[in-house]
């Protein structure tokens, strides 16, 4: 924009904009700020009244996260002195630390489910959503309607069967079950968007390289792909983001060995109801890779969460 | 005539067989690529779609496999549409999707408005808003419990400070009056800045020279208002909307978190509802009818409301 414009919004005009816009902003951050506080609070400073601004920092939170704990008699205190960091904020409360928690291991199932079903559903989505804008398949508009229609069942009635199918087949609670299962329904969204983005690439690139001597799968993996790089990284994000914040079938279809982290976090307990700290620790190193994520997606953001429906 | 490569090349193959082979090797291919896709989808989502349509006319039950299955017809069906229980479920959703619509279009439109002003570091601002959307709402729906809570937490602390009542004096998720509003505002905080992005998209998508025009012929703010920037988002405004209906009449994670369905069963959804049919007590059958209606339910609006919006953008 050069020059003078009759629709430039006045100086007056974007200063209020600005501050009615940096009031909600601050306003609809203030629960995320209050996870990041909570995480670093003592149990006793995260129920204080009035809610404390200022506090003394600990990391008990995230140790009591990471951690089982056992009570101990004094005199077995004071016979094992603490060794490490972690064992002294332990030892404040009488305590002594046996063993880790399950929090590790759910937030390994939620970075290897995420990441594996990422994997497959780009994959199977590059693929198909290639032959949907390049080829005339057969029926092709009742396929792709068929594909994003199945984002319309409620993920409670489609568990109903997939628990009993997954029962009979010996893949509940299994990384491979919930890995299959997030494929399937990240598909929709993986076809859409690629697709959307691939049909952005001319053809005649292809097409020369046809010409050129190339195969039809060499000009798709050679040409088609480097191109649409940035579209199937996105894609991808999407797909994990998806995957990572999943709630009701993991927490239908999983229990143990393969459940994830947001159906635990939920059910951290400390003495005598919620660990809030420790739940705001979990929460935080949960949340905060989404948060950086969204911040490097931005650009492609609307994109995503309408299927590719709304392009800028 | 013919000095490039290509060109003899193509010359010395005779066309009819060019054609075939190229037809032949891209119709392979496509299927190729089509294929696993189609076949996950058969497998994980029609198959099992077919399994719970064939599900809902027996009386089978999930937690005893050895009990004979009967075929029950139509019972399921006539028991679920006379249930009264059921129809409080749906009124809870409607209450739920009509007053986080009406937010989260109000807020959404307005923010995009005001963004669209182009102060200086709105596109920080717009990222910030856009955060709460990508989180995994079990997570934070969990943790805005605590936020709720009647004395330390800080929702009730930030009411208090505003309007001078007494933060203890009442409780969000426990009140059956107040409950029903608690998930309404966790969702518009969510999800306002979904609508926001599309609103965004659409008045950005308004070319200046409209405004122009209008302006040379003297009309005035409010007229261009309503005249050229609502008609013109209106389409977007309405596939944000399709969007949040469809989420939000699935809505399950976010207020399971929060309330459980609770008090008694005044936040208790269809998806909340359903759970408890099909994996508390075990009516497998009863559910299975009960999730073909909601299925039926949201595809027949949405095929209604997406010709409405076609409507709309031809217009």
């Amino acid at each position: 924009m050069s020059g003078y414009s009759i629709t430039e919004p006045s100086p007056r005009q974007k200063w209020i904009a600005g501050v009615l816009v940096i009031g909600y902003a601050l306003v609809t951050l203030m629960p995320l700020l209050w996870i990041l506080a909570t995480g670093f609070k003592s149990s006793s400073d995260a129920i204080a009244y009035p809610p404390k601004v200022t506090f003394d920092l600990t990391l008990e939170g995230y140790v009591n996260l990471f951690t089982t704990q056992t009570r101990q008699t004094p005199e077995y205190l004071a016979e094992h002195p603490p060794q490490t960091w972690y064992e002294e904020i332990v030892r404040d409360k009488g305590m002594v630390i046996a063993g880790p928690s399950r929090f590790g291991e759910r937030f390994l199932n939620s970075t290897i489910i995420g990441f594996g079903s990422t994997f497959l559903s780009v994959f199977l989505g590059t693929l198909a959503a290639y032959a949907f804008s390049r080829f005339r398949v057969p029926i092709k508009d009742d396929l792709l309607f068929f594909i994003l229609s199945t984002r319309m069942m409620p993920p409670i009635a489609v568990a109903i069967p997939i628990f009993l199918m997954f029962r009979s087949v010996g893949l509940s609670d299994t990384h491979t079950g919930m890995i299959l299962l997030y494929t399937a329904v990240n598909l929709s969204l993986s076809v859409w968007l690629l697709k959307g983005f691939i049909d952005e690439i001319p053809r005649e690139y292809e097409e020369a390289a046809l010409i050129d001597g190339y195969t039809r799968f060499q000009a798709f993996y050679k040409v088609v792909l480097p191109q649409a790089a940035t579209g199937i990284a996105s894609t991808a994000i999407f797909c994990l983001i998806f995957a990572w914040n999943e709630y009701a079938f993991a927490v239908l279809l999983t229990s143990g060995t393969a459940q994830t982290a947001p159906p635990f976090i939920p059910t951290i307990i400390g003495v005598g109801g919620q660990d809030w700290p420790a739940v705001a620790a979990g929460a935080t190193i949960f949340l905060v890779p989404v948060m950086v994520f969204t911040i490097l997606l931005r650009r492609h953001l609307l994109r995503g969460i309408t299927f590719g429906a709304v392009r800028k | 005539m013919s000095n490039t490569a290509m060109d003899r090349v193509a010359e010395a193959t005779p066309p009819k067989v060019a054609r075939r082979i190229r037809g032949l090797s891209d119709r392979v291919i496509a299927w190729i690529f089509v294929a696993p896709t189609i076949a996950l989808l058969l497998a994980i989502n029609i198959f099992p779609l077919l399994w719970t349509v064939w599900l809902s006319f027996t009386n089978y039950r999930a937690n005893r496999p050895n009990l004979p299955v009967q075929w029950i017809g139509l019972r399921n069906y006539e028991r679920i549409l006379s249930d009264a229980d059921i129809w409080a479920t749906m009124q809870a959703t409607a209450h739920f999707l009509f007053w986080t619509l009406f937010f989260q279009v109000v807020l959404g439109f307005a923010l995009a408005w005001l963004i669209n002003r182009k102060f200086k570091g709105n596109d920080l601002w717009t990222t910030i808003i856009v955060l709460p959307m990508m989180l995994s709402p079990a997570v934070v729906g969990n943790f805005w419990t605590f936020l709720y809570q009647p004395q330390i937490g800080l929702f009730n602390y930030g009411i208090a400070f505003l309007t001078g009542v007494d933060p203890t004096s009442f409780s969000m998720i426990g009140d059956v009056a107040l409950a029903p509003w608690s998930i309404v505002i966790v969702d518009t905080w969510m999800w306002t800045p979904f609508v926001m992005l599309i609103c965004l998209a659409g008045l950005r998508s308004i070319p200046d020279y409209i405004y122009e025009a209008a302006e040379c012929d003297r009309a005035s703010n409010w007229r261009q208002f309503w005249t050229i920037t609502v008609p013109m988002v209106l389409p977007f405004l309405m596939l944000a909307v399709l969007f949040r209906g469809i989420e939000n009449f699935k809505m399950f994670d976010l207020v399971v978190q929060l309330t459980g369905g609770g008090p008694g069963s005044i936040t208790e959804l269809t998806s909340i509802n359903l759970k408890r049919e099909a994996f508390e007590k075990w009516r497998t059958g009863y559910s299975s009818a009960y999730a073909i209606i909601l299925f039926v339910t949201v595809f027949g609006l949405a095929s209604i409301y997406v010709k409405a919006l076609n409507k709309v953008k031809d217009r």
